[in-house]
C-alpha cells in the first residue's frame, strides 16, 4: 500500500513513522534524546574533571581552540551522519576535503584578489562533484558503499596528489580576510563555532520534521521494506552522498584558512576519525538511528579528549589508546540501549494486542 | 526466497566466474610488466616483491575467513604494530627469543579474543568495534614503545630481510613460504572441511546457520583469534625485514589488506569467495605495483591504480549480472 | 534508463580520469613539475649552475657521464624535497642533467620505510649506479641499501642519515650546529631569559632528535632559560596545531618555541599568529622562506633558519657522481668541487656539511622564493 505524497513538510510529531502507535514513537524519540543529552553529561563531566585539575582548561583561548579545531570535525560529521543513517559509510571524506583545499586555495595563488565567497563556492563545487559520484555509484550501481567510499578515498587523494606535484600552498598567498575567518569572535566565541551550530541546528531540524529525511531512517533500519513502501531508495541515498561531499568540500575550504600551509596531505586518515566521532555521537553504524545533534557532540568531544591530553601533560602517546577505549565504550552503550529499547517497545506492542 | 543451500551455489558459480577472470588479469600483468621492463620477471625482482608484501599477503588469509563470515576486521594493521611493539621492548629488556615468540602470539591471539568477545557476546558492528580497537591497539603499541625505536635484532633473525628462503636461488623470501603455506592450509580449511562450509552458511545468514546448528559466535570467535594469532606473526615478520621495531609499524596498510580482499572478490556481505580468488588478487596487487614502481609511471598515481581496481572488482561482477537480467525475457508486470 | 547512462558516467569517469591523468603526466617524476612555476631566483640560479656546472664539469674531467642516479627523498610531495630535488629549483636533478647524468626522483607517498624501501628495491632493478636518499629511518633501510652497495652501487644519504649502511652522508649543517644556532637565535631573542618549549616531528625521527640533543645541551649555557617540554607534531599539521595550543595552555609562563621543522613551525606560527601571542611568545625554528614571509610581515617570527635545499640537493648530486666515478672515496680529508657551490671537504664519519645554517629574517627573506 503506498502511502500519498504531497508535500515534503510533513505535521505529525517527529519519530512517528505513521504505523506505530504514538507512544511508541515517543519513547522511541525520548530514548534518543537521552543517548543525546548522554554525551552532553560525558562532555560536561570530563570537561569539570579536567578543568579541576587545571584550571586553565577552561580559559577563554582554550575553548576557542577548541571550538575551531572540532569545527571541521563537526561539518563532517554532519555529512557523514546523513550516509550512515541511510545504512552507507563515506570513507572519502578526508580525500576530498584535501583536494577542495588544494583546489580552493591555490585559486588565491593564482588569481589575486579573487572574492573569498567564490572561493568558497568552488570548494562546495568540487565536493559536490565527488558526492555525486559517489551517490550515482552507490545509489544506481547497487554496490557496497564500503567498497566505492574506499575507491574514491585512494582515488580522490591520488588525484590530488597529481595536482600537488609536491608543491605547497602557503600562507603569505591567502588573504588576510580569508585567514581572519577562523580567528574572529563574538563576545569570545569563534563565528565558525556559531555558523556551524546553525547549520547543525538546520540539520537536526530538517531530519526530525521531514518526510525526506525520516525516509533515510526507514532506509537504514530495512532497506528492502523501505523499497516495498514505495520510498525512492536510491534518490534519498544518492541525496545524501551528494550532501556528504559538498560539506566535505566547504570543510576544505575552513581547513585551508585555518592552517595556511596546505598540501597532498591535508586531511589524510580524516575519514576514521569523523566515523569514530559520528559512533560515539550515538549514531548507528548500521542505520536507522541517530541525530546530528549527537554526531557534533561526539566530535567536540572527541576534540575535547585530545586538547585535555595535552593541556594535562598526560603522555599524548595515551592518546590513540584512550580515543579507541572510548569508541568502544559509546558502541557497547548504544547497543544496550537498542536492545532495551527494542525489547521495550516490543513488550508494548503485545501488550496492546 | 531462495534457500542456504541455493544461495550457497549460487555463490560458489560465481565465484567460478570471478576468479577466471582474475586469472586473466593476472596473466595480462605479467605480460605487460615484461613487456614494460626487463627486470620484471627477474629473479631478484621477484625476491622484492616478496619482501614488500609478503606481510600483507599473510594478513589477507585470516581477512578473508573473516569476511566471508559475515564480519570484517579492520584492526590487522595495529596488531601487527602491537605485536612488532611487544617484540621490541621484550626484546631490549633482555628476554629470549623463544620467551618473545610465545608472548607476541599470546598477545595476537588475546587481541583477536577481545575484537570476538565484543562482535559475538556483545552483539557489537563489526566494522565499528574493530574501528576502535584500530585505534586501541595502535595506542598500546605507542604506550608500549614510546618515542623509542629498537634496532638491534639478532642477524639470524633479520636475515629473512635480506636473503630468500635457501634452495630457491635466492629468489624466495621467507614471507612468501610462508604465505603459499598458510594459504594451502586456509584454502584446505575453508573449502574441505565442515569448519569451512559452515563459515560460508554463516555468512549466508546468520540466523539459519545457528538454526542449522553451527556454534555462530564460537567459529566467530575463533576467526578473529586466528586473525590475531597471524598478524602477529605478520608483526614479527615485519619487524624483523626492517630491523626496526617502532610505533608506526605496518600504519594503514589495513586499507590494502581490505582492497586485495575485495579485488579477490570475497563479497563485503559474507557468504562468497575463495582462496584461490585471494592467492590471484595477492599477485595482482603486487605484480601492478610493482610494475608501475619499474615502469617510471607516476607513483603520486598508484593510489589511483588501486581505486580503479576496487571499483572494478564490484562493477564489473555487477555488469554481468545486469547484462544477464537484461538478456533474460522479462517477467509479467504484477 | 537513467540509472544506466548514470552508471555508465560513473564509471567512465574514474576510468577516463585515470587514462587522462597518466598520459599527462610524463614518464619521469623527476623531469615534470607542472604546477606552481618556479620563481626567477632559481631558475637563473639553474642557469648559472649549468654554466659553471659545464666549465667544472670540464675541469673534473674524470667524472664518468651517462650514470643512472636514482635521487629518493622521504616521500614524494614534500615541498621541501620537490625543492631539493628537482631540476627547476636547481636541486640535484639540476646538477645531475649538468654532468651529463640521468637523473630521476621517486619514493613512495608515506614517509615510512615501508613505503620508501620498494622505491629503493625498483631503483636498484633499473639499473641504478648511485642511490641519494634520504632516510625515513636510520636502520631499517640497512638490508637494502647494503645488498645495493654490494652491487657496486653508490649509496650516499642527505638531509636524514642511514650511518650504517652508506658512503657518504651529506648534511645540510653540522647537526651540532643546527641544535646550538637554534638556541641561540631564540636567546637573543629573549634577552637569555624565559621559559621555552620544542614542537618537534615525529618522535623516531633522527635529525630531530639528534639536534634536540643539542639544544638541550645549549640550554644549558643560559642559566636563566629553560625546557618546559617537547611535543611531537609528526609533521602533520592538525597534529602540530593542536600539540601547540598544548604547550600555551599548560604552561602560561612560556616565553619562546622552537620548532625545527618545516611542517611543525607553520602550524606554531598560525596559532601564535593572533594579537595575544604574537610577540609575547616568540618562534623559531627551520622554516621555508615562503611559508614564513607572512609572519615575518606581521612580526610573529623575527628570524629563523634553514639551508637551501636545492644546495643540498645539488651538493649531493656532485657527491654521488664523484664517488661513483672513483674520483673520492669518501674518506675525510678529501676534496671536490660542487660546480657553482665550490669546494667541500670530506669531514669526519664520512660526512660532508653544505654550510651553516641560514638565519632568514625581514632584512632578506623577499630575496627568496622557495
Amino acid at each position: 500500500m503506498r502511502a500519498v505524497i504531497t508535500s515534503g513538510r510533513d505535521p505529525r510529531p517527529p519519530g512517528d513513522s505513521g504505523g506505530g502507535s504514538a507512544g511508541a514513537g515517543n519513547l522511541a524519540e525520548r530514548v534518543f534524546r537521552i543517548r543525546e543529552s548522554g554525551i552532553l553529561v560525558v562532555l560536561v563531566v570530563f570537561v569539570a574533571v579536567t578543568t579541576l585539575a587545571q584550571p586553565r582548561f577552561l580559559s577563554e583561548a582554550n575553548i576557542q581552540f577548541i571550538l575551531v579545531d572540532t569545527t571541521v570535525f563537526a561539518l563532517l560529521a554532519l555529512g557523514e551522519t546523513m550516509v550512515v543513517i541511510s545504512r552507507n559509510v563515506d570513507l572519502s571524506v578526508g580525500s576530498v576535503l584535501g583536494l577542495s583545499a588544494y583546489a580552493s586555495s591555490n585559486l588565491f595563488g593564482h588569481h589575486a584578489g579573487i572574492p573569498i565567497p567564490v572561493v568558497f563556492l568552488v570548494g562546495l563545487a568540487i565536493g559536490l562533484v565527488c558526492g555525486v559520484a559517489n551517490g550515482v555509484m552507490v545509489a544506481a550501481g547497487r554496490v557496497p558503499s564500503l567498497v566505492v567510499t574506499l575507491a574514491t578515498l585512494y582515488i580522490i587523494r591520488g588525484i590530488d596528489i597529481l595536482m600537488f606535484s609536491g608543491q605547497q600552498v602557503v600562507e603569505a598567498v591567502l588573504p588576510n580576510a580569508f585567514l581572519a575567518i577562523p580567528k574572529s569572535t563574538v563576545l569570545g566565541v569563534p563565528d565558525l563555532a556559531i555558523a556551524v551550530a546553525a547549520v547543525i541546528v538546520v540539520g537536526d531540524y530538517y531530519l526530525r520534521n521531514y518526510r525526506s529525511a525520516r525516509e533515510l531512517y526507514a532506509i537504514g533500519s530495512n532497506p528492502e521494506a523501505a523499497r516495498l513502501a514505495g520510498i525512492p531508495v536510491g534518490r534519498r541515498i544518492f541525496t545524501a552522498f551528494a550532501l556528504s561531499g559538498a560539506i566535505a568540500g566547504i570543510a576544505g575550504v575552513l581547513w585551508a584558512a585555518q592552517y595556511g600551509t596546505i598540501d597532498s596531505s591535508a586531511g589524510t586518515g580524516y575519514e576514521l576519525q569523523v566515523v569514530s566521532a559520528v559512533v560515539v555521537g550515538g549514531v548507528a553504524i548500521f542505520g536507522g538511528s541517530g541525530s546530528v545533534v549527537g554526531a557534533a557532540l561526539g566530535a567536540l568531544l572527541l576534540g575535547t579528549i585530545t586538547t585535555a591530553l595535552y593541556v594535562l601533560g598526560i603522555s599524548p602517546f595515551w592518546d590513540q589508546a584512550i580515543w579507541g577505549a572510548l569508541l568502544l565504550l559509546a558502541i557497547t552503550l548504544d547497543q544496550t540501549i537498542t536492545e532495551r529499547l527494542t525489547s521495550a517497545l516490543r513488550q508494548r506492542r503485545t501488550r496492546h494486542v | 526466497m531462495s534457500s542456504l543451500a541455493d544461495r550457497l551455489r549460487a555463490a560458489g558459480r560465481g565465484a567460478a566466474r570471478w576468479e577466471t577472470g582474475l586469472a586473466i588479469v593476472v596473466l595480462a600483468v605479467i605480460i605487460g610488466g615484461s613487456a614494460a621492463s626487463p627486470q620484471f620477471l627477474t629473479g631478484s625482482n621477484v625476491f622484492d616483491m616478496g619482501l614488500s608484501n609478503g606481510e600483507i599477503a599473510i594478513m589477507t588469509l585470516p581477512m578473508t575467513l573473516v569476511v566471508i563470515s559475515g564480519e570484517i576486521d579492520l584492526s590487522v594493521a595495529s596488531m601487527l604494530g602491537m605485536s612488532s611493539a611487544l617484540l621490541g621492548v621484550l626484546w631490549s629488556h633482555g628476554w629470549p627469543m623463544p620467551a618473545i615468540f610465545v608472548a607476541v602470539a599470546a598477545l595476537g591471539l588475546a587481541a583477536g579474543a577481545l575484537n570476538g568477545l565484543l562482535v559475538t557476546r556483545l552483539r557489537l558492528p563489526s566494522l565499528a568495534v574493530t574501528i576502535g580497537t584500530l585505534a586501541l591497539y595502535r595506542g598500546i603499541a605507542t604506550i608500549l614503545l614510546g618515542p623509542t625505536t629498537v634496532a638491534n635484532f639478532p642477524t639470524a633473525y633479520t636475515n629473512l630481510g635480506v636473503n630468500g628462503v635457501p634452495g630457491t636461488n635466492g629468489d624466495v623470501t621467507y614471507s612468501t613460504l610462508i604465505f603459499v603455506v598458510l594459504a594451502i592450509g586456509f584454502g584446505v580449511v575453508l573449502h574441505a572441511t565442515p569448519f569451512g562450509r559452515s563459515i560460508y552458511a554463516m555468512g549466508a545468514s546468520a540466523e539459519a546457520a545457528q538454526f542449522a546448528g553451527i556454534r555462530v559466535k564460537r567459529i566467530k570467535t575463533v576467526l578473529y583469534m586466528i586473525s590475531g594469532l597471524i598478524c602477529a606473526l605478520a608483526g614479527v615478520l615485519y619487524t624483523f625485514r626492517l630491523n626496526t621495531s617502532v610505533e608506526n609499524n605496518g600504519l594503514g596498510l589495513e586499507l590494502d589488506v581490505v582492497a586485495i580482499v575485495l579485488l579477490a572478490g570475497v563479497s563485503i556481505f559474507g557468504g562468497k569467495g575463495s582462496m584461490i580468488g585471494v592467492v590471484l588478487a595477492v599477485l595482482v596487487f603486487a605484480g601492478i605495483q610493482n610494475a608501475l614502481l619499474l615502469t617510471n609511471f607516476n607513483q603520486e598515481a598508484t593510489g589511483i591504480v588501486t581505486g580503479a581496481l576496487l571499483l572494478a572488482s564490484v562493477f564489473v561482477p555487477n555488469a554481468a549480472r545486469w547484462i544477464r537480467h537484461l538478456t533474460r525475457p522479462r517477467t509479467q508486470k504484477a | 534508463m537513467k540509472s544506466r547512462r548514470a552508471l555508465a558516467l560513473a564509471l567512465a569517469l574514474p576510468v577516463a580520469a585515470t587514462a587522462a591523468l597518466s598520459a599527462c603526466s610524463s614518464s619521469t617524476s623527476g623531469t615534470s613539475s607542472s604546477s606552481a612555476p618556479a620563481s626567477t631566483a632559481a631558475s637563473s640560479a639553474a642557469s648559472t649552475a649549468a654554466s659553471s656546472a659545464a666549465s667544472s664539469a670540464a675541469s673534473s674531467s674524470s667524472l664518468k657521464t651517462g650514470l643512472k642516479v636514482f635521487v629518493i627523498p622521504k616521500q614524494l610531495g614534500q615541498s621541501y624535497f620537490t625543492t631539493a630535488d628537482s631540476a627547476n629549483s636547481g636541486g640535484a636533478i639540476a646538477a645531475l642533467n649538468a654532468l651529463g647524468e640521468t637523473g630521476t626522483e621517486t619514493s613512495g607517498t608515506a614517509a615510512t620505510p615501508a613505503a620508501q624501501i620498494p622505491a629503493i628495491q625498483a631503483a636498484i632493478a633499473k639499473g641504478a649506479n648511485a642511490l641519494i636518499v634520504s632516510a625515513t629511518d636510520p636502520t631499517a633501510l640497512c638490508p637494502t641499501l647494503n645488498a645495493a652497495m654490494k652491487k657496486g652501487i653508490t649509496v650516499v644519504t642527505y638531509d636524514s642519515d642511514a650511518p650504517t649502511c652508506r658512503s657518504m652522508f651529506i648534511n645540510q649543517a653540522s647537526t651540532a650546529q643546527i641544535g646550538t644556532s637554534e638556541v641561540d637565535v631564540l636567546a637573543k631573542e629573549l634577552n637569555d631569559t624565559g621559559q621555552i618549549a620544542i614542537v618537534s616531528a615525529a618522535s623516531s625521527a633522527t635529525n630531530q632528535n639528534a639536534w634536540i640533543g643539542y639544544m638541550k645541551q645549549e640550554l644549558k649555557k643560559f642559566p636563566k632559560m629553560s625546557l618546559a617540554a617537547v611535543v611531537y607534531g609528526n609533521d602533520d599539521a592538525t597534529t602540530s596545531t593542536q600539540v601547540t595550543q598544548g604547550l600555551l595552555e599548560q604552561y602560561p609562563n612560556l616565553k619562546g618555541i622552537i620548532s625545527p621543522t618545516t611542517v611543525g613551525i607553520a602550524a606554531a606560527a598560525a596559532v601564535l599568529d593572533t594579537p595575544k601571542y604574537r610577540g609575547k611568545v616568540l618562534l623559531t625554528g627551520l622554516g621555508t622562506p615562503d611559508s614564513m614571509k607572512k609572519f615575518v610581515a606581521d612580526g610573529t617570527v623575527q628570524e629563523f633558519e634553514l639551508w637551501n635545499p636545492a644546495d643540498l640537493g645539488y651538493l649531493a648530486a656532485y657527491a654521488a657522481v664523484e664517488l661513483a666515478s672513483g674520483a673520492i672515496t669518501g674518506a675525510a680529508g678529501q676534496t671536490f668541487t660542487a660546480g657553482k657551490l665550490g669546494p667541500f671537504t670530506v669531514g669526519t664519519d664520512n660526512t660532508i656539511l653544505l654550510g651553516p645554517p641560514f638565519v632568514f629574517n625581514s632584512a632578506n627573506i623577499n630575496n627568496f622564493n622557495f
